[in-house]
C-alpha cells in the first residue's frame, strides 16, 4: 500500500464524449452481441454466394423441394429412383445396378441397339457425373456403364423449383440489407438536410417546412408507397429511392428539433457572446451534437425499410424473380408451408433476427449518446 | 359537448375534401387505365367501355361528377368487378374486416394493459423483463411472419386451427387472423400502459392512498390505473381506424374476403371508383375515431373540458 503514495501521478488522459459513449456502448452486452450478429449476417450475405457451391438461380430439376440435410444429396435410396428415371429417357431398361464406392455401375438393355451418345442421359441427372461406357455386348443392344454419384449438399434444402435455398437466402439478405441501407441512407440524408435547414432559418421559413411535413404526414402511407409502386413499375431499385424518399419524415421533426434546442444552449450564446462566426457554431457545436440523434435514429430507420421492403415484395410489388429478397422468400414460403416448412422458416429466421439486432443496437446507441434519456 | 362533435364534424368536412381532391388526381396521374390490362379486348369495346363510365369526360369534368356522387352518398361502380357498386363490394367485406379488427383491439387492450400493468407492478423483476421481452418480440416480428408461423404451428402441426378461410364467421376461423392482428398491438399497449403506469404509481394521490392503508388492489385499480390510461385513449383512435379498416396481409395470408386487399388491387387495376371509395372509407374511419377518442379523454380525465 506504501508504493500507491509515492507513485507518480501520471498525468489524466481526457476521453472524448465519443469515447464515453463507445465505452458505455461496450458494457452494454445485448448490443455488442447484436452487433457482431449483424457484422456477421452482412459478411456472410455478401460473400456467402460466392462461396456456396450453387448458383442462387440455378435449378436442379431432380432435386424439387427437398428438405434441408447436413448430409449429402442423393440419399441412398434416391440413387435407383434418379437412375431409373434417366434411362427411362435413353429408352432402355435396367438389367442389373450396383454401388461401387463412389461410382454407380448399371447395365441397361434395349430392343434396338444403344447408341454411344445417349449417356449423356446419365450426366443430365443431377445425380450422376462423368459417365464412362465400360463394356459393350456385340449387338449393342447391352451396354454396361459407370457413372460417378455426384455429391451435392443442400444445407437448406431447396424450394419449388429446385434452387439452393442456402444460396438463396444469403443473395436475399445482399439485397435486403443493400435496400434497407440504400433507402435507409436517402431518407437520412434528405431528413438531416430538410430539418437542418427548417431548424436553422427558423421563423417563417421554419413554419412553411413544417407544414409541408405535416401535409404529407396526413396522407395515408400505404397510399404513398402504393402510388409509388404504380409510377414506378417494377424498377425496384427506383422504387426503393423513392420508398426512401418518402421516410425522411421523422427524421426531418428529429433534426429540426435537435436544431432548434442546440442554437438555444448556453454553449452556443457563449460562442456567439466571444464572435464565433456562424460557420464555426455549426461546425464546432451543432452538427457535432446533432450526430447522436441521426446516428440513433438511422439505426431505427434500416429496419422500418426493411420490413417495408418486405412487405412490398409480399404483395408482389417489390423485388422480382430471380432476384430475390426475405420478403420474396417468406412470400413463396408462407405458401408452401403445408409441405415444405423450411421455405418459411429459414429466410422468416434470417429476417427476424436482423430485425432484432438491428433494434438492440439502436436501443444500445441511444443509452450511449444519450445518457440523460435511461 | 353536443355542440363541439357537430364543430368537430364540420371540420371534418375540409379535411376529407382535401383528401378527396389529391387522392383522385393522384391516382389519375398514374399512367394507365382500368380497362388498358383486359385481355381480348377490342379498341372498341375498350372505347366504349371507357365512355359509358365518363372516363373521356374532361378530367375536372369527371372530378365533379365524382364529388356530385359523392354528395349523393354514391361511390359509383366498380370498374374492375363490373356487377357490383363500390358500396356493394364494401356492405359485403367491410362487416368482416370490422368483426376481425375489432376483437384484435379488444384483446390488444385488455391483454396489453393487464401485461403493462403487471410490468410495472414488478419493475427490473422477471415479470417485468418476460413482459419487456415479449412487447419487443411483439414489435419486432412482422405481421407476414407471425401469420405463416400462427398458421404452421396451430393449424398444421397442433390441428387446433383451420389453416384459413372465412368459414361464415365460425368462431375458430377468426382465432387466427385475430392474434395476428393483435400481437404487435398487445406490444405497444404493453410498453404504453409500463410506461405511463409506473409514472402514475409514483404521484402524490397514489401515496396518499397507500398511506390511507388502501389495499393494492385498490390502489392500482381505483387510482392508478385512471391517470395511467391516457395515452392508451390516445393511442386507441389511430389503432382502431387502421385495425377496423382491414389488413391486406392477415387477409391474404388466411383468405379472409376483407376490405383489406381492396386498396393495393384497385391501384394497381387503376379500379378509380374503389380506390377513391377506400380511401374516403379510411379516411372517415380515422376522423370518426379521432373524435370518438377526444371525447373519451373528457370521460377518463376531468381536468379535460369540450364546452
Amino acid at each position: 500500500m506504501t508504493d500507491l503514495a509515492v507513485a507518480v501521478p501520471e498525468p489524466i488522459a481526457g476521453r472524448s464524449l465519443w469515447g464515453n459513449a463507445w465505452a458505455r456502448l461496450k458494457r452494454n452486452r445485448a448490443a455488442m452481441f447484436s452487433l457482431y450478429y449483424l457484422a456477421f449476417i452482412s459478411v456472410i450475405s455478401v460473400f456467402g454466394p460466392m462461396v456456396v457451391p450453387h448458383e442462387y438461380t440455378t435449378i436442379y430439376g431432380d432435386y424439387v423441394r427437398m428438405p434441408p440435410s447436413l448430409s449429402a444429396y442423393p440419399k441412398p435410396d434416391m440413387i435407383q429412383g434418379a437412375l431409373t428415371d434417366a434411362i427411362k429417357r435413353m429408352r432402355a431398361d435396367i438389367k442389373e445396378w450396383h454401388q461401387d464406392g463412389n461410382r454407380v455401375i448399371v447395365t441397361v438393355t434395349s430392343t434396338k441397339p444403344i447408341d454411344d451418345r445417349n449417356i449423356r442421359y446419365l450426366d443430365r441427372s443431377d445425380a450422376f457425373d462423368d459417365t464412362r461406357i465400360e463394356n459393350k455386348s456385340p449387338d449393342g443392344r447391352e451396354v454396361t456403364m459407370s457413372s460417378a454419384v455426384k455429391q451435392q449438399y443442400f444445407f437448406f434444402g431447396t424450394d419449388n423449383t429446385g434452387r439452393d435455398l442456402l444460396s438463396r437466402t444469403l443473395m436475399a439478405g445482399r439485397i435486403s440489407l443493400a435496400i434497407g441501407l440504400l433507402a435507409g441512407v436517402v431518407a437520412g440524408v434528405i431528413g438531416v438536410i430538410y430539418g437542418a435547414t427548417a431548424g436553422f432559418a427558423g421563423g417563417r421559413v421554419d413554419e412553411v417546412m413544417m407544414r409541408i411535413v405535416d401535409v404529407l404526414y396526413s396522407l395515408p402511407f400505404i397510399f404513398f408507397v402504393i402510388m409509388l409502386v404504380v409510377f414506378f413499375g417494377r424498377n425496384f431499385v427506383l422504387m426503393f429511392l423513392a420508398v426512401g424518399a418518402v421516410l425522411w419524415l421523422d427524421m426531418a421533426r428529429i433534426v429540426r428539433g435537435q436544431a432548434l434546442s442546440i442554437r438555444r444552449q448556453e454553449y452556443v450564446q457563449a460562442a456567439e457572446a466571444m464572435g464565433v462566426g456562424q460557420r464555426g457554431i455549426l461546425l464546432r457545436h451543432v452538427i457535432p451534437n446533432l450526430l447522436g440523434p441521426v446516428v440513433i435514429y438511422m439505426t431505427l430507420l434500416v429496419p422500418q425499410v426493411i420490413i417495408l421492403e418486405s412487405f412490398l415484395s409480399f404483395l408482389g410489388l417489390g423485388v422480382q424473380e430471380p432476384m430475390t429478397s426475405w420478403g420474396v422468400l417468406i412470400s413463396v414460403g408462407a405458401k408452401n408451408i403445408g409441405y415444405a416448412n423450411w421455405l418459411l422458416l429459414f429466410p422468416a429466421f434470417f429476417l427476424v433476427s436482423t430485425l432484432f439486432a438491428l433494434n438492440f443496437v439502436g436501443d444500445g446507441l441511444r443509452d450511449a449518446l444519450d445518457p440523460k434519456d435511461r | 359537448m353536443l355542440r363541439y362533435v357537430f364543430r368537430r364534424l364540420l371540420t371534418a368536412i375540409p379535411t376529407l375534401f382535401v383528401i378527396v381532391t389529391v387522392a383522385f388526381f393522384l391516382i389519375r396521374v398514374a399512367p394507365g387505365g382500368p380497362f388498358n390490362q383486359e385481355r381480348g379486348l377490342s379498341p372498341e369495346i375498350r372505347a366504349n367501355l371507357e365512355a359509358q363510365f365518363g372516363l373521356n369526360d374532361p378530367l375536372w369534368l369527371q372530378y365533379v361528377h365524382y364529388l356530385g356522387n359523392l354528395l349523393r352518398g354514391s361511390f359509383g361502380p366498380s370498374y374492375n368487378l363490373p356487377d357490383f357498386t363500390v358500396t356493394e363490394l364494401f356492405a359485403k367485406g367491410l362487416p368482416i374486416s370490422v368483426q376481425l379488427g375489432t376483437s384484435a383491439l379488444v384483446l390488444a387492450l385488455l391483454l396489453g394493459s393487464i401485461l403493462g400493468t403487471i410490468a410495472a407492478l414488478n419493475q427490473n423483476k422477471l415479470a417485468d423483463y418476460s413482459v419487456i421481452a415479449l412487447a419487443t418480440a411483439g414489435s419486432t416480428i412482422p405481421t407476414f411472419v407471425i401469420a405463416p408461423v400462427i398458421q404452421l404451428v396451430f393449424g398444421l402441426s397442433w390441428k387446433l386451427l383451420p389453416i384459413g378461410g372465412w368459414g361464415d364467421g365460425a368462431l375458430i376461423n377468426k382465432v387466427g387472423p385475430v392474434l395476428t392482428l393483435a400481437l404487435p398491438q398487445i406490444a405497444i399497449v404493453a410498453r404504453l400502459m409500463r410506461g405511463s403506469m409506473i409514472e402514475s404509481l409514483r404521484s402524490h394521490h397514489i401515496r396518499t392512498a397507500r398511506a390511507l392503508g388502501l389495499s393494492d388492489w385498490s390502489v392500482v385499480v381505483k387510482h392508478a390505473l385512471r391517470g395511467a390510461v391516457l395515452p392508451i385513449v390516445s393511442f386507441t383512435g389511430p389503432a382502431a381506424a387502421a385495425l377496423l379498416t382491414g389488413s391486406i396481409i392477415v387477409e391474404t395470408i388466411f383468405s379472409i374476403p376483407g376490405v383489406g386487399r381492396y386498396f393495393v388491387d384497385a391501384a394497381l387495376n387503376r379500379d378509380y371508383t374503389l380506390v377513391m371509395g377506400t380511401v374516403v372509407v379510411i379516411a372517415l374511419f380515422t376522423i370518426v375515431f379521432n373524435l370518438i377518442v377526444d371525447l373519451l379523454y373528457a370521460v377518463v380525465d376531468p381536468r379535460v373540458r369540450y364546452d
